[in-house]
C-alpha cells in the first residue's frame, strides 16, 4: 500500500484530476497542514515516477498576529474611541486599556477624539465626532479574504509598517501524473531481513535504492596521533635506506655529551641560560670517561689532531652541568663514540627520531620541546657528494625532488650545508633541513681512525607534520590543547605517494 | 646567526655594479649567505612603531644580510664588499701590515688590580683614517655586531675606540672601586661616579643588559691616559672627552675581556676592516700593551699563517676531481691565499687574520667546495653497507600504539615538562615522593619539572577536549624522567603506557579490560602464578594504576 493515507488519498485525486493538483489547494480542501501533503509528494517522489511534483513558489499576504486580532475586535484607535462614552473619560483611565496607548495617539492624529486639560481631576477625553469608519479593520477584513490586491501599494506598506501585514512566499507543488502512475503501489523494502530469505519473499519484494549522497556512519575507532604516524613514515623511510635506530631514551643529558662532546666552546650561545634548561636536580653528571674528556678538554683549549683549537680554559665544572638535552646530536655522540670503541671500525649508519627541549621564547610554530628527525652514516672516505647523494635519495622518499644547498655555519660539522627545496606555493627556496660532515676535532678524540667521515643530517618532524596536515599553530598539534577532532579526522601519513605533498601549503 | 643591515645603494657602489634583489640573492645563497629582507628604515619604523612614527624616516632600501655565526669578518658592509669581491675575483685580498710609529709607540699598562674581574687588554692605533657620515656608522655598527656576537654581548670581549689627539699616553688598565672612579661618560654633561652610572644605566634600554658583568665586583675596571683622563670603564661605557667623531683622524682602539684570544680576534677584525680608510691604506699601528707581570708585547698581531693540505685530500672530502691549480684558485677566491708548492699535490694556503675561523684543514675543504659551488658537485650514493636495526623498545612502542588503536582508543601526545603542582599536588602526592628531576631556570611554571607520570598530560588533554563528544578514551606510550643515581647524568627514562576512559559513568571495567587486552598482546597471564599479573590498590588521591599497582609475578 501506499505510503500512508494522505499518499493515498492525493494519488485517487489525481487519478480524477485534470492534468494535474495544487498542493496548498488541495490540502485546504481536506483540511490538512500543508506540510502534510508535502510529506506525502515527497514520499511519492521517492518511490520513482508514480508522480511529477514541480515546486512552484507563490507570495501572499498574510494577517499577523496583532493583525488578526484587529480584523477581529477593530483596530487600536476605534476601540479607543469607542470606548470613549459621551460625557468623556479622565485621559489616565484610557492609557490602562489594552489599545489605550497605540490607540490614544492614533485616534489624536484622525481627529476623532480630543483631550481636554483644564478639568479639575487631571485631562478628560472627549468624542469630537459622533460616529467612525474603521478604514484599518476594512483593509485587513479585504486581505484576510484573499482580496490583497484590491489595496494599493501604498496602503499595504503602511500595514505592512504597522506589523499587522506579512508578506510570506509559500511553496507549493504542481503535482502530476508520473509515467509509472498508479493508484496501487506497494512501498519498498528498505532492508532485507532473514524472515524475507528463508520464505523467499524478497523475489517479488521491491526494495529502496540505497541513497549514496548521504553520509555513511563512521565506524567507533581509536585514532593514532598525525605527528606520531608522521614520525613512523620517516622511521620506515630510515629502516628502507638501511638505517639502525639509536637509543635516544634520555632527555638528560650532560653538557658534555650535548655540547663539548661535539667541539661546541663553552662560551658558546647555545649554552647560555636563555636557550638550555639546566637541571637544579641532579645538577651534575655523575661519571664522564674520563680519558675520553681529557682528550676533547686539550682539543678545544690547545687543539691537536691537525686543529687549532679555541684556546680558552675550558672547565670540567661546565661539562658535567646537566641539561635537558637541546638536539638528539648529543645521542649521536654516543653511539658514535660506542662505535669507536669497536674494534677493528665497522662502517655504521645511524638515525634518530625523538625530543629536544630549547628554554625558548614560544610562539605559534615554536614550542619548548619538539622532535627531531637525525640521521648519521659513518664510513672511510665518504664525501660532501655521497651526503648530498644520500639527502637526495632521502627527500625523494618525501615526495621532495627539487633540491638545492647552501653553505652555512654549524659549530660541529665543517663542510655544513643547509638543504633547500623548492616551495611551490611561496614559489622560493625553503630551508627544509641542515647537514655536514662532522668536524675532525669532534670525531678524532672519540677514537675513530682518521680516514672515516661521518656525514650527519637532522630537521624536524613538527614542521613537515604541520605542512602536511595544514596546521597553523604548533599548539593544535602537541601538547595537551591538542584538537581531538583534527585527531580522529586525519588522514593516512603517505608521504612518497603524494608528490609535493610536504610542499603543497605555505610554512612558517 | 647575526644580521648586517646595509644600504644598497651604497652597496652596490662598492662592489661596482648594481644587481636585481634575485641576482643579489643568488650571490649571496652561492657565498653562503642569505638575503633576508629588503626594507628601509621607514618600513622598520612603521612595521614596530605604526606609521605616524616612520613620517619623514629614512626610506633608502637596505639589504638585511644573514651572516654565518664564525665570519666576523663580514659583519658589516666593508668587510661583506670585501669578500665578495674576491670571490668575484675584482679584487685580490690585501695584505694587512702593522706599522711602527715615527714618533714614539702607544703604550698600555695593565695592572694587577685587573685580575680578578677582566684581565685581557689589547690595542692598536688606526693612524691618518678619514671617516665619513657611512662610514663612521659602519665602524659603530660593526662594534655593535661584534658585541653581540663573538663577545657575547661585552661578556668575553669588551671594545672602546677613542679620538687618540684628545689624550696623552702612556695609558693605564686598572680596577678601583666604582666610589673611586668618577668621569663624564659618553653623550652626558656631567660627572657622575661608577656607582651613580650603574643606577642611571639600570633604565637605559642599551646598556642595562651589560651591567651584570661587574655589578657585584668590589673594583670596576677603568682605562685612563697619563693625565688621569677616563677612557673608558669597560665593558659598560667610554668617557666623553675622548669621543669619536666623524672629523677624528687618529683613533685608539682598545678591547679589554676574559678571553684573550677572542680579544685579539676582535682587535685583528676591527683594524683590518677599517684600516682601509686609513692614509696608508691596509697599514695599523702597533701599540705596546704591558702585563702586570712586566712582560710587554705588541698588538694588533695580524698573524698570518700558513697551512698545508694535499689537493687530494680536498677532491676526496669533497668528492670532485680538480687539478692542485684549481684548487688553488677556488681558496684564493675564499680570501685564502693559496699556490701549490712541493711534489704539485700540496697546496699552501695563507691563512689571514680576518679568517679566525680557519682552524683546521676540514674548513679549508669546506672553503674549496663553496667556491666550486654546492649544487656543482656530483651527488653520489656511499657504498656502506648495513643491516637496519630498530631499538627494541621503540619497535615494541610502535606494535603497541597500533593495537591500542585498534582497541578504540586515541592517542594523545603531551609535553615532557610540566610544574610541579601537575605532577605531585594535583596527584595528592609529595613532590619528594616522585623523584623527579628539576629544571633551574624555567621562565614559566609549565617548565619546573620532567613529568614522571603520563597521567597529567592526559588529563589536560580531556579538559581542553570538553566539547568532544563523549566517551573520550586516550593513550599515550612516551617516557618519564626520574632521578637514578646509577645512570651517568643521575636520572633515566622510562617508558610509560597510560590509557584514560572518560564519560558520564566511571566504567572502570573499560580501563581494566584495556589492560588486561595489553597484557593479552604482551604473552602475559593473569593471576598469582609465576610470569602472570595481578592488580593491586594503591594509595594516593588518584586511584591510578600505578606500575607498582600492576605487579608481574
Amino acid at each position: 500500500m501506499a505510503d500512508g493515507p494522505v499518499a493515498e488519498v492525493l494519488l485517487r485525486r489525481l487519478e480524477a484530476a485534470d492534468g494535474g493538483l495544487d498542493s496548498a489547494e488541495l490540502a485546504a480542501e481536506l483540511g490538512l497542514e500543508h506540510q502534510a501533503v508535502v510529506g506525502a509528494v515527497k514520499s511519492l517522489q521517492a518511490l520513482g515516477e508514480i508522480i511529477e511534483a514541480e515546486l512552484r513558489s507563490t507570495k501572499r499576504w498574510e494577517l499577523t498576529a496583532e493583525g488578526k486580532e484587529i480584523d477581529r475586535e477593530g483596530s487600536h484607535e476605534a476601540r479607543v474611541f469607542h470606548s470613549v462614552p459621551p460625557e468623556g473619560l479622565a485621559q489616565s483611565e484610557l492609557m490602562r486599556l489594552p489599545s489605550g496607548k497605540v490607540g490614544f495617539s492614533k485616534a489624536m492624529s484622525n481627529k476623532w477624539i480630543r483631550v481636554d486639560k483644564s478639568t479639575v481631576d487631571g485631562p478628560r477625553v472627549f468624542r469630537v465626532v459622533d460616529s467612525v469608519e474603521d478604514e484599518v479593520q476594512r483593509r485587513l477584513q479585504l486581505v484576510r479574504g484573499g482580496q490583497a490586491e484590491k489595496l494599493g501599494e501604498k496602503e499595504r506598506s503602511e500595514l505592512k509598517k504597522r506589523k499587522l501585514l506579512t508578506e510570506v512566499t509559500l511553496k507549493t507543488y504542481w503535482i502530476s501524473k508520473g509515467s509509472a502512475f498508479s493508484t496501487s503501489i506497494s512501498k519498498q523494502e528498505a532492508e532485507l531481513s532473514p524472515e524475507m530469505i528463508s520464505s523467499g519473499s524478497w523475489r517479488d519484494r521491491p526494495f529502496k535504492p540505497y541513497n549514496f549522497l548521504a553520509h555513511g556512519v563512521l565506524p567507533d575507532s581509536g585514532h593514532l596521533h598525525p605527528l606520531l604516524k608522521v614520525r613512523t613514515q620517516f622511521r620506515q623511510i630510515f629502516l628502507e635506506m638501511g638505517f639502525t635506530e639509536m637509543p635516544t631514551d634520555n632527555y638528560i643529558e650532560s653538557s658534555f655529551w650535548n655540547f663539548d662532546a661535539l667541539f661546541q666552546p663553552q662560551q658558546h650561545p647555545a649554552r647560555d641560560q636563555h636557550d638550555t634548561f639546566f637541571l637544579r636536580d641532579p645538577a651534575e653528571a655523575l661519571q664522564l670517561p674520563m680519558d675520553y674528556v681529557h682528550r676533547v678538554k686539550r682539543t678545544h683549549s690547545q687543539g691537536g689532531y691537525g686543529s687549532q683549537g679555541y684556546k680558552y680554559n675550558w672547565k670540567l665544572d661546565e661539562a658535567r652541568k646537566n641539561i635537558l638535552r637541546t638536539h638528539t646530536t648529543a645521542a649521536s655522540a654516543r653511539a658514535l663514540y660506542r662505535l669507536a670503541q669497536k674494534k677493528p671500525f665497522t662502517p655504521a649508519k645511524y638515525f634518530s627520531i625523538d625530543r629536544v627541549f630549547r628554554n625558548e621564547t614560544l610562539d605559534a610554530t615554536h614550542l619548548a620541546e619538539f622532535h627531531q628527525i637525525e640521521g648519521v652514516v659513518a664510513d672511510h672516505g665518504l664525501t660532501l657528494g655521497h651526503l648530498m647523494g644520500v639527502l637526495r635519495e632521502f627527500f625523494t622518499k618525501l615526495g621532495i625532488t627539487q633540491l638545492r644547498f647552501k653553505p652555512a655555519y654549524n659549530p660541529y660539522t665543517e663542510p655544513s650545508m643547509e638543504v633547500f627545496s623548492y616551495h611551490q606555493g611561496l614559489k622560493k627556496w625553503v630551508e627544509v633541513g641542515n647537514s655536514g660532515l662532522f668536524r675532525p676535532e669532534m670525531l678524532l678524540p672519540m677514537g675513530l681512525p682518521e680516514n672515516v667521515s661521518v656525514i650527519a643530517w637532522g630537521l624536524s618532524l613538527e614542521r613537515p607534520t604541520m605542512i602536511k596536515y595544514g596546521i597553523n599553530n604548533i599548539r593544535e598539534l602537541v601538547g595537551h590543547k591538542v584538537n581531538l577532532q583534527m585527531v580522529y579526522d586525519s588522514p593516512l601519513c603517505r608521504l612518497d605517494a603524494e608528490q609535493g605533498s610536504l610542499q603543497a601549503q605555505e610554512t612558517t | 646567526m647575526p644580521t648586517v643591515s646595509v644600504k644598497r645603494d651604497l652597496l652596490f657602489q662598492a662592489l661596482g655594479r648594481t644587481y636585481t634583489d634575485e641576482e643579489f640573492d643568488e650571490l649571496c645563497f652561492e657565498f653562503g649567505l642569505e638575503l633576508d629582507e629588503i626594507t628601509s628604515e621607514k618600513e622598520i619604523i612603521s612595521k614596530e612603531q605604526g606609521n605616524e612614527k616612520a613620517q619623514g624616516a629614512s626610506d633608502v632600501v637596505l639589504y638585511k644580510i644573514d651572516v654565518p655565526a664564525n665570519r666576523y669578518d663580514l659583519l658589516c658592509l666593508e668587510g661583506l664588499v670585501r669578500g665578495l669581491q674576491v670571490f668575484k675575483e675584482r679584487i685580490k685580498a690585501p695584505v694587512y701590515k702593522r706599522v711602527m710609529p715615527v714618533g714614539e709607540i702607544q703604550k698600555l699598562i695593565i695592572t694587577e688590580e685587573t685580575a680578578k674581574i677582566r684581565p685581557y687588554a689589547v690595542a692598536a692605533v688606526l693612524r691618518n683614517i678619514k671617516f665619513t657620515k657611512d662610514r663612521y656608522d659602519s665602524f659603530i655598527e660593526l662594534q655593535e655586531k661584534l658585541h653581540q656576537n663573538i663577545c657575547r654581548k661585552r661578556a668575553l670581549v669588551a671594545i672602546g675606540t677613542h679620538d687618540l689627539d684628545t689624550l696623552s699616553g702612556p695609558f693605564t688598565y686598572t680596577a678601583k672601586r666604582p666610589s673611586d672612579i668618577r668621569f663624564k661618560p659618553l653623550n652626558k654633561t656631567k660627572e657622575y661616579t661608577a656607582c651613580e652610572l650603574m643606577n642611571i644605566y639600570k633604565n637605559d634600554n642599551h646598556l642595562k643588559h651589560y651591567l651584570h658583568i661587574i655589578e657585584n665586583k668590589p673594583l670596576y675596571p677603568v682605562i685612563c691616559d697619563s693625565n688621569g683622563v677616563i677612557l673608558s670603564m669597560p665593558p659598560i661605557i667610554n668617557g666623553n672627552h675622548s669621543k669619536i667623531t666623524v672629523n677624528t683622524r687618529n683613533v685608539f682602539i682598545e678591547c679589554t675581556g676574559t678571553d684573550f684570544t677572542k680579544a685579539k680576534i676582535v682587535l685583528d677584525i676591527i683594524v683590518t676592516t677599517f684600516s682601509e680608510y686609513c692614509e696608508n691604506q691596509f697599514t695599523v699601528e702597533a701599540a705596546e700593551v704591558v702585563f702586570p707581570n712586566g712582560k710587554s708585547y705588541t698588538f694588533p698581531e695580524l698573524a698570518y699563517r700558513k697551512e698545508m693540505v694535499r689537493a687530494d685530500l680536498i677532491n676526496k672530502k669533497v668528492g670532485i676531481r680538480e687539478t692542485p691549480e684549481n684548487l688553488a684558485k677556488l681558496l684564493t677566491r675564499m680570501y685564502l691565499k693559496s699556490e701549490v708548492i712541493g711534489d704539485g699535490n700540496q697546496i699552501e694556503i695563507e691563512i689571514p687574520p680576518t679568517r679566525a675561523d680557519i682552524i683546521h684543514a676540514c674548513d679549508i675543504v669546506e672553503d674549496a667546495a663553496i667556491a666550486y659551488g654546492y649544487n656543482n658537485i656530483q651527488m653520489t650514493l656511499p657504498k656502506t653497507y648495513t643491516i637496519a636495526n630498530q631499538f627494541p623498545l621503540n619497535k615494541l612502542t610502535e606494535l603497541l600504539r597500533h593495537d591500542m588503536a585498534a582497541a578504540g582508543f586515541t592517542e594523545a601526545l603531551t609535553f615532557a615538562l610540566c610544574s610541579q603542582e601537575d605532577i605531585a599536588d594535583k596527584l595528592g602526592l609529595d613532590i619528594s615522593a616522585t623523584k623527579a628531576v628539576h629544571i633551574s631556570n624555567p621562565k614559566t611554571a609549565e617548565f619546573q619539572v620532567a613529568r614522571t607520570t603520563l597521567l597529567p598530560g592526559l588529563l589536560k588533554t580531556i579538559a581542553a577536549n570538553r566539547k568532544m563528544p563523549l566517551p573520550l578514551k586516550l593513550f599515550e606510550i612516551s617516557d618519564v624522567v626520574v632521578k637514578d643515581p646509577s645512570r651517568d647524568v643521575g636520572a633515566r627514562n622510562y617508558r610509560h603506557l597510560c590509557a584514560i576512559y572518560y564519560n558520564k559513568n566511571p566504567g572502570f571495567e573499560i580501563i581494566h579490560g584495556l589492560l588486561d587486552r595489553i597484557m593479552q598482546l604482551l604473552d602475559v597471564p593473569p593471576g598469582e602464578k609465576k610470569g602472570g599479573y595481578v592488580i593491586k590498590a594503591s594509595e594516593g588521591k588518584t586511584c591510578q594504576l600505578n606500575p607498582e599497582s600492576v605487579i608481574m609475578k
